[in-house]
């Protein structure tokens, strides 16, 4: 077997993304006792991933627009397939450079705060781990290693929640651990049971067989699937645990989950719903899960009083527009969705590492002890204010081009519950914008309160120092994840071609079927049912 | 294939001991639901294998015909690796919130907890700004707190 031939070279790239995090976190663990050699490790690693994964969407969105391959030689029947399409590709460039961009800061952050060889030796394998997890799941061809990929990143995700084992931390983490530890388990029952209906995992055969199974019994496996999916995204009935578990985390922590631990949910969805259950039998119940999501999250976000508790309803409360997207089933929505996924990720971690930063300068993210910080410190004030206008879809910026998308689809498809959702849609993107200008006022613009509640402002606060001068080192990633959000705007006419291309095949479904069952390793060509 | 009933049942008692465990309150009887009820889909993966052969290997006669299905084996094997990591995760998590509290009970988010204290003191919330009203009595029961 030779890899190189023909055009399909590019598919040696597919192990990358998930091999030299691992490599390079057994690397960074073996020299625990060297910060700075785990430094230049991480950041060389992630690195290299970051232009894998750029030389990767570009050759599949140029070149064959699948490439598959599989992994250990196995035949691809019997072997594990990595799967790289447009979808999966352009999810991994938008979560390898948050990933880059949030360890840069991370990095600062514990040179200015003078951590060095302090406990923080494992969060290096532990991130690159989980930066691992993340790309194989993004990547597998496989039911059950996609599994295997959720467990790899909330495994990561568990130390990294619970670092340093404060009360707060301990408690915010048992909670998350527990749901975290029951959707894995719905998820492998629904593995067992797919397994017994088709006799195989691989979601290309997948695909096929499912469609020989009894509608029931697909009914059954398809709503198991959602559940255990939906709680990693958290959509609404299932999403309870997020904005009680984030905001005690570490600000680049609660950075990194935010943008991409719910996303790889919001992906595993589009794979369930496009690949291995085309039809939209879930349609319906996904168009009113997404419309209570998205006003359900919301409305906690107004009423909250911390900036980190906020952000993280509003988090809850757009994983509702993708949901959206993905239940019309139509090729505008699922491209509408997958653009603001992409949107989505670099947004939100934008706004938890200001919030960081923020939280750094004045010592607190309680809307009640923070004041006039536009004053004090402006450039923090640009930083914060940029991606916010952004999440709040304020035009021209990306979030206003996404939302338009997936409102536009709503109107296309044309049913009473699209309007609805179109009204949701709305309604909650002028929520989004009085919740964030609460936060611009109360934090950014007016003078702080009188009385502040010193108890529950305690709970929250991670930084480890206070009132220092904001170090370039954490400054410059998120300033250039702010740009890389403004640069979502500039390039949207193609970001979107893209998208475009990529719900043409997830509703196609052929060219990844037929690259995953005849491209594989040495197999000749298969027969696919059609 | 018809499944095996004593597994499914195996399996089903199992599942449900696990969930009604892990509905309790105390961190160290959540972990036995979370191994009970790992076990149990355990089992489901072996009634999905079908029906019982011998140990998949080609060697002294066995033929694909007569052997037991690996794939289920496999993923099993890889579960119950994935289950004893988590469990021991959870393990630590229970002992070091007994270090810290004294007890390894589960708490309510913090919200809860808020809004229970503020529905106690008939409080509205704080982020509740009212501006309109000048003599707000908010401020008295914020320092009575």
């Amino acid at each position: 077997m030779n890899l190189f031939d023909g055009n399909d070279w590019p598919r040696v790239l597919l192990p990358l993304p998930v091999v030299l995090p691992l490599f390079a976190a057994g690397l960074t663990l073996a020299l625990a006792r060297r910060p700075r050699a785990q430094r230049t490790i991480s950041v060389t690693a992630l690195s290299i991933v970051v232009a894998a994964t750029i030389a990767m969407l570009v050759l599949t969105d140029r070149g064959n627009g699948t490439y598959s391959i599989a992994v250990g030689g196995w035949p691809s029947r019997l072997g594990i397939p990595l799967v790289a399409d447009r979808l999966s590709t352009l999810m991994l460039v938008v979560s390898s450079v948050v990933t880059l961009a949030v360890l840069l800061y991370s990095l600062a952050q514990g040179v200015a705060d003078g951590e060095e060889g302090t406990p923080v030796s494992i969060y290096h394998p532990t991130y690159l781990v989980l930066s691992a997890g993340v790309s194989n799941a993004f990547l597998s061809g496989d039911l059950f290693n996609l599994y295997v990929g959720f467990e790899i990143l909330l495994a990561a995700s568990y130390i990294l929640l619970t670092l340093g084992g404060t009360k707060a931390r301990v408690r915010a983490g048992t909670t998350y651990v527990v749901v975290s530890l029951l959707s894995s388990m719905v998820f492998l029952t629904a593995i067992a049971l797919v397994y017994m209906a088709t006799g195989t995992v691989n979601m290309a055969e997948l695909s096929v067989r499912l469609r020989e199974v009894d509608p029931d019994v697909q009914l059954v496996l398809h709503l198991l699937l959602l559940v255990g999916f939906g709680i990693k995204a958290a959509v609404f009935p299932l999403s309870a645990w997020l904005p009680d578990s984030y905001p005690t985390a570490p600000a680049p922590v609660t950075a990194v989950f935010a943008g991409l631990l719910t996303k790889v949910g919001v992906y595993a969805i589009i794979r369930t719903e496009t690949l291995l259950f085309p039809g939209g039998q879930a349609g319906d119940l996904l168009l009113w899960v997404a419309l209570a999501t998205m006003v359900v999250g919301i409305l906690g976000a107004v009423a909250q009083n911390d900036v980190k508790r906020l952000l993280s309803f509003t988090l809850v409360s757009h994983i509702g527009y993708m949901v959206f997207g993905i239940a019309l089933g139509t090729a505008a929505g699922l491209s509408g969705a997958v653009f603001y996924v992409a949107h989505h990720i670099t947004v939100q971690t934008t706004l938890f590492l200001v919030t960081g930063l923020v939280e750094r300068y004045a010592g607190s993210t309680s809307l009640d002890a923070l004041g006039s910080l536009a004053k004090r410190t402006p450039v923090l004030a640009v930083l914060f204010f940029v991606p916010a206008m952004n999440l709040a879809g304020i035009p021209p910026f990306s979030g206003f081009l996404g939302k338009l998308g997936l409102l536009q689809a709503g109107v296309d498809v044309g049913t009473w519950p699209a309007y609805v959702l179109v009204a949701g849609g709305v309604v909650t993107s002028l929520l989004t914008l009085y919740a964030i200008a609460k936060v611009w006022n109360r934090a950014f613009w007016q003078e702080p309160q009188e009385h502040t509640d010193r108890d529950e402002v305690a709970g929250l606060a991670t930084a480890t120092q206070i009132g220092v001068r904001t170090p370039l080192g954490m400054l410059a990633p998120t300033a250039a994840l702010v740009v890389v959000g403004v640069g979502i705007t500039v390039i949207a006419g193609p970001l979107f071609g893209i998208s475009d291309r990529a719900a043409q095949d997830l509703l196609d479904r052929s060219p990844y079927v037929d690259t995953v069952l005849q491209g594989g390793a040495s197999g000749g060509a298969t027969e696919v049912p059609r | 294939m018809s499944p095996n009933l004593t597994l499914v049942v195996i399996s089903g008692v199992l599942v449900a001991c696990g969930v009604s465990l892990l509905l309790e309150r105390t961190l160290t009887r959540v972990i036995v639901g979370v191994v009970l009820l790992g076990n149990g889909i355990n089992i489901l993966f072996l009634v999905a294998s079908g029906r019982p052969g011998r140990a998949p290997i080609l060697s002294g006669g066995t033929t694909a015909e007569t052997m037991s299905d690996p794939l289920p084996q496999a993923m099993v094997l890889t579960a119950i690796v994935i289950t004893l990591g988590m469990v021991a995760f959870v393990l630590a998590l229970a002992y070091r919130s007994w270090q810290i509290d004294g007890h390894d009970e589960v708490q309510d988010d913090v919200e809860d907890r808020r809004i229970v204290r503020r529905a106690e003191l008939d409080e509205t919330s704080a982020s509740y700004d009212d501006d309109t009203h000048e003599t707000s009595d908010e401020e008295g029961e914020g320092i009575s707190r």
